[in-house]
Parts: structure tokens; sequence; C-alpha cells
């Protein structure tokens, strides 16, 4: 055991100054390391009113835990909040969970590597922690489980990393909402680790809420068993400095399903480079990827892969793109590989503009341009994402509507 | 007396994608009116109806189109909209994400709460219930996009509608709802002394003329307005003899 802490640290320090394969690079050197500290447990109503009020665009509830199966809270590196409110249930910090069960080292840097690059290694090096969320076998969330991580220093570097498992047969929601007060610059690392169990189901709807001169390097990983669903919903609408992010899903078990649905919208500034993989390595495996961009001054880089390697396996991958305005650029770069007969992978991608016949017929109805060209981006950014539960589903329209204000 | 002219079109010339396609053309329309315009396909029909709504892919390099008074000609077509002016399109766009819904309340431009009931009731009269939480005009059979069409037009409640080809695509179970529909558009359920609405109506076939009453028929032909009087009588003629006859009769 030991032994293998100890490899470990050696493979993090040996890569952290590696480059990460994809994306602008980020010198770490130029903003601080803080130490991980110690889990605290206040209650909800202890933590900031600002930093309370902030986070609600991002789909977290403080004030009001009755719509929550579970809360988790980390400011910087320090866990501040963690709380469940169903059975069968699990919400804690990482640390907590790795000194409660001697088997959660297990699961520990098991489907995202630690040297990576400079960026997993930093969060090991650096003993990150974060929030560690289990749904025991057959247990069904009734209400999303929540997690806010919030960065409130300047020039500050956020360690953060997680760990979901589903049991078999079980069902989570989870909402996460990532998100920085004004003080800037500052990166975040976030490594996450989801472990979905056979039979099991993961919906994943991240929002984050960045700030202008924010680098953010989120890396994460689902392993996915027989009949498992992972399911991703990915919104950031905000400003960033930089955001790159290349989520992998493995289907491993007979009829697996990874599902990521994305909402990006890059304002000038603004540079998103978000993708999402599936390995489907197994018979029947599935994966669906879709992806509505908007620049609207902002570079966005839209990357999907698909890989299949067995018989009826099925991958689609879609990505659509609108550039407003005369400035921004979108990159869509799908890719399918198929290594064997018997696969069925197709992708399609469009970048464009917003077409002229459509917002004519609105002005035909009485609509001024403005108010036509906003009821057609508003559209286009609505998902219809299928399989997500109602209640997740208008959670995620109301942040995408909140984040949409300040954008039209 | 005779009441104002509602709209009236002087020496129209306009272009599209820069080929002349209405010369001159000469046409009024007065308060409570419903004009049937019939012709060859390529005639001009079309763009004579998007050049009224004001779409700026038909550009009037001559003569003037004045509304209820006021020169339009350069208006943009949500003014015109606002003023008054509403058209069906034949085949109109879909808009993804935009429901069917949310565009009809857009049509009422208003947003109290007997609002939501109008949309209902108004969709219950278009049968288009069902519709309103769809995206517009995805995945609509011919019939469904003219019901959902009328029922906007219906919402926005314009004093002059421009109908394309209302009946094309509709089966004849579905006509006579169009029919009424259109009625109703117009304000033919009210008495004809009170009637203001006004209508100009494309028709290939005339087939609507059996549910809809119209007192002016047209033959646009050619970019020009070459024939006018009752619009049954003309059906009949260009039934039994084709367009060629109009143009025959022109020359005469």
């Amino acid at each position: 055991m030991l032994e293998e802490v100890r490899k470990r640290q050696e493979q993090a320090l040996a890569a952290r100054d590696k480059k990460a394969a994809v994306g602008d690079d980020v010198d770490l050197s130029k903003f601080e390391s803080h130490v991980t500290q110690a889990p605290q447990n206040v209650a909800t109503g202890a933590i900031p009113a600002d930093v309370r009020q902030s986070v609600l665009s991002t789909g977290v509830m403080l004030d009001d835990l009755s719509q929550r199966s579970g809360t988790f809270v980390q400011i910087d590196n320090q866990p501040m909040h963690m709380a469940v409110a169903q059975d069968g249930i699990e919400v804690m910090a990482t640390s907590e969970a790795l000194a409660k069960y001697d088997w959660v080292k297990d699961y520990l840097w098991k489907a995202v590597k630690v040297d990576t690059d400079k960026f997993t290694a930093h969060t090991e090096i650096n003993q990150a922690d974060g929030y560690f969320m289990r749904a025991l076998p057959g247990v069904k969330t009734t209400y999303p489980v929540q997690a806010c991580l919030y960065m409130s220093r300047a020039r500050a570097i956020q360690d953060i990393h997680n760990i979901v498992i589903a049991e078999e047969g079980s069902e989570l929601h989870i909402i996460t909402g990532c998100s920085s007060s004004g003080h800037e610059p500052g990166v975040h690392l976030g490594v996450s680790e989801f472990f979905i169990k056979k039979g099991a189901k993961v919906t994943f709807t991240m929002i984050h809420s960045w700030a202008p001169d924010v680098e953010v390097r989120p890396r994460t990983t689902a392993i996915i068993e027989q009949d498992g669903l992972f399911m991703s919903n990915f919104v950031i609408m905000r400003p960033v400095h930089s955001m790159q992010s290349n989520p992998t899903a493995y289907c491993m078990g007979e009829n697996a399903t990874a599902r990521f649905n994305s909402v990006i919208v890059a304002t000038l500034g603004s540079k998103i480079d978000v993708g999402s993989r599936a390995i489907l390595s197994a018979k029947g495996a599935k994966t669906e990827m879709i992806a509505r961009t908007i620049s609207a001054g902002g570079e966005i880089i839209s990357r999907g892969y698909i890989e299949a390697s067995e018989l009826e396996t099925k991958g689609h991958l879609e990505c659509r793109g609108l550039i407003l305005g005369e400035h921004g650029s979108i990159h869509a770069i799908p890719e399918i590989k198929g290594n064997r007969a018997g696969v069925d992978l197709s992708h399609e991608a469009a970048v464009g503009k917003i077409a002229e016949e459509e917002v004519e017929y609105l002005m035909a109805r009485g609509l001024t341009r403005d108010e036509s060209t906003a009821a057609i981006i508003r559209g286009f950014l609505k998902v219809d994402i299928q399989g997500l539960p109602p209640m997740l589903n208008a959670e995620m329209q109301r942040a995408v509507k909140q984040s949409e204000a300040d954008l039209f | 007396m005779e009441k104002a002219v509602l709209l009236e079109i002087s020496n129209l010339t306009v272009t599209v994608d820069g080929r002349e396609i209405l010369h001159s053309l000469n046409l009024a329309v007065n308060p409570g009116e419903t004009a049937v315009i019939f012709g060859p396909n390529g005639g001009g029909k079309t763009t004579l109806l998007m050049t009224i709504m004001g779409f700026p892919r038909y550009r009037v390099t001559g003569g003037s189109i004045t509304f209820k008074g006021q020169d339009i000609t350069n208006m943009p077509v949500d003014e015109r909209a606002r003023l008054g002016i509403g058209i069906s399109f034949q085949r109109p766009p879909v808009v993804r994400g935009v429901k069917m819904h949310d565009m009809v309340l857009a049509c009422l431009r208003r947003d109290d709460k007997e609002a939501e009931e109008l949309v209902t009731a108004l969709a219950e009269k278009s049968h288009m219930t069902n519709f309103l939480g769809r995206n517009i005009n995805a995945g609509f059979s011919g019939g469904e996009t003219k019901r959902s069409e009328m029922l906007q037009l219906l919402a926005q409640g314009p004093d002059l509608a421009l109908l394309d080809e209302p009946e094309s695509g509709v089966d004849l179970e579905n006509i006579s709802l169009i029919g009424q529909l259109i009625n109703e558009v117009l304000g033919k359920t009210h008495p004809i002394r009170e009637r203001s609405r006004s209508g100009l109506i494309i028709s290939h076939t005339g087939h609507i003329l059996d549910y809809v009453n119209a007192r002016t028929g047209y033959v646009l032909c050619g970019g020009q307005i070459i024939c006018d009087g009752d619009p049954h009588d003309m059906l009949n003629t260009i039934k039994a003899k084709g367009y060629q006859e109009c143009v025959v009769c022109l020359k005469k």
C-alpha cells in the first residue's frame, strides 16, 4: 500500500512539467499553490452570503436544501460542508472517505492516470481533496445531489479530486456548480473519477461560471460497466480566460451507454477547448454526443472522439456551431474510429450563422430584429436532453437562462 | 362616401436577385375587401405578397406602396407587421428551439394573464393544441403548416392578411377548416358593414373560393395585373381555357 502511494508520488513528480496533450499551456509557477486543508463542516448558513448568491447561477442552492439529496461545498482547497438527506446516499470529502473505508484507495487514480499531465500531477502532489459521492446498490436519489466548487482567492490554484461511485442498480443525479469570486486570476484543476457499476445510472450536470482571467483544466473519466449509463451535461456560458477539458467514458460492459451534452458560449477573450471521448469496448455499447456552441467573439474548439471495437456498438456525434458578429472562431473536430466490422458510427458537424430566413419569419410576426435573433439563439441552446429527469432539466434550463440574461 | 383605400400600390417595379419580376404594377385594396389573385407559376404572385410584407430580398426599384395612408415602401418587415400587415407563408422555415406556443404568444404582443388563455383558445380553434409544445414547423405536414400559419395570423390579427396559396398541400378534410380560419382572420364573421379587415389571397386552383367569399379577382401574369373581375367567372374561364386565354384576351 505505502509502496503504491510512494510510486504514485514519484509518477506525479516526474509529470509535474508535462504539458497537456491539447490546449494552451498554463505556467503553474506563476500562481500560488496552497496546501490542502482538513475538511470542516460548517452549516450552509455560515457560508458567506455573496457566495451563496453567486453559486445560484450554477444550479447550487445553499439557502434551501429541501430539493437536494445531499450537498457538498468546497472553497479553494478546503471542503467546507458535506451533508446527506437520503439513506443509502453518501456524500463526504474524498479524504474522509479514504479514512473511513479501506477500499476507497482502490478507486483513487484508477480512472484518470496520475501522470496524464502537469495538471493531474499537481492535484496529486498537493494531495487534493474534493467530494466522494456514492449510491448504495439499488438506491436512487430522490433529488439531485449538489456540489459547489468555489474559488475565492486571487492568483491561487484550486486542486480538486472527486470520486463518484454508483453501485449496482443505483441511480445518482449530480449537479456540480463551478465558480469563482471576482478575485482573479486563478487556476482550477479538477480530477473527477466516475465508477458506474452494473445497471447503474449517473447524470452529471456541470455548470461553469468563471471570470475572464481564470484558467480551467478539469480531467474527467468514467468507467461504465454492463447496462450502466453515464450522462454528462456540460454548460459554460460566462467568460473564462481558457478552459480545456476532454472527458472520457470507457464503456467496458455490455450495453454500457455514455451521453454527452455540451452547451458552450465563448465571449470575446475566452478560449474554450472542450470535447468528449467515448471508448466502446463491449458488445452493444453506445454513445451519443451533442454539442451546441456559440462564439460571441471567443475561440472554441469542439472535439469529439468515438472509438468502437466490438459488435453492435453504436455512436453518434453532433456538433453545431453559430458564430455571432464579426470575430470569433469555432473549430469542430469530430473523429470516429471503428476497429472491426459491425460497428455503427456517424458524425455531423456544422458551423454557420443565424439563418436570415428564420429571423425574417419572426419579424413578419411583429418581433423586432433583436427579439427575433434572441429567440433563435435561445432555441439553439435549448438542447432537449433525453433521459434527464424533468426537475434536473428545469434546473439546467434555469441556469442557462440566467447566464443568457448576461449575454443578450 | 367611399372609405379610404387600405392598400395602394402604384407603378411598382420589383427585382429579385437582379431579375425584374414585377413591372409597373398597380393594385388597390379597400377596407373589408377580399381579393383573389390568380396567375400562372412564375408570374410574380408570391413576389407581390413578399414585397408588400417588405422582405429585403424583394427590391423595389420603382413605384410605391401606401398602407393606411402611409408610404411603407422602405419600411422594415417588423414595422409593417406592427402596423397591421400579416402573411401566411407557403413554405415557412423550421425554427428549431422556438416553440409554437411562444410564437403564438409573441404574435399576440401582450403578456397579461389573458394572453395565455387566448393562446389556448386559438390553438383549440385551429386544432393545434397538441402542437403548442413543438418546435415551429418541424416535421409539420402540409395541412399542419397551414393551420399553424393561420393560428399565428389569428393571434396577430392583421388589418391586411396576405395568404400565399393557403390551400396547397391541404387534404379535403382540412380545407374547410382552413377556410373557416381564413374567414375568421378576415373578420368575415362580422356583418359586412362593420367589416374592415382585408385580404389578398393567392390561389392556384381556386378551391378556396368554395369556402371564402371574395369579391374581386385579379390575374397576375408576366409581372403585371392583366385582368380584374368576378373571381368565380375568372376561374371558370381559366379552368376551361387556361391562362393562355388571358394573354389572348389582353391582346384584343
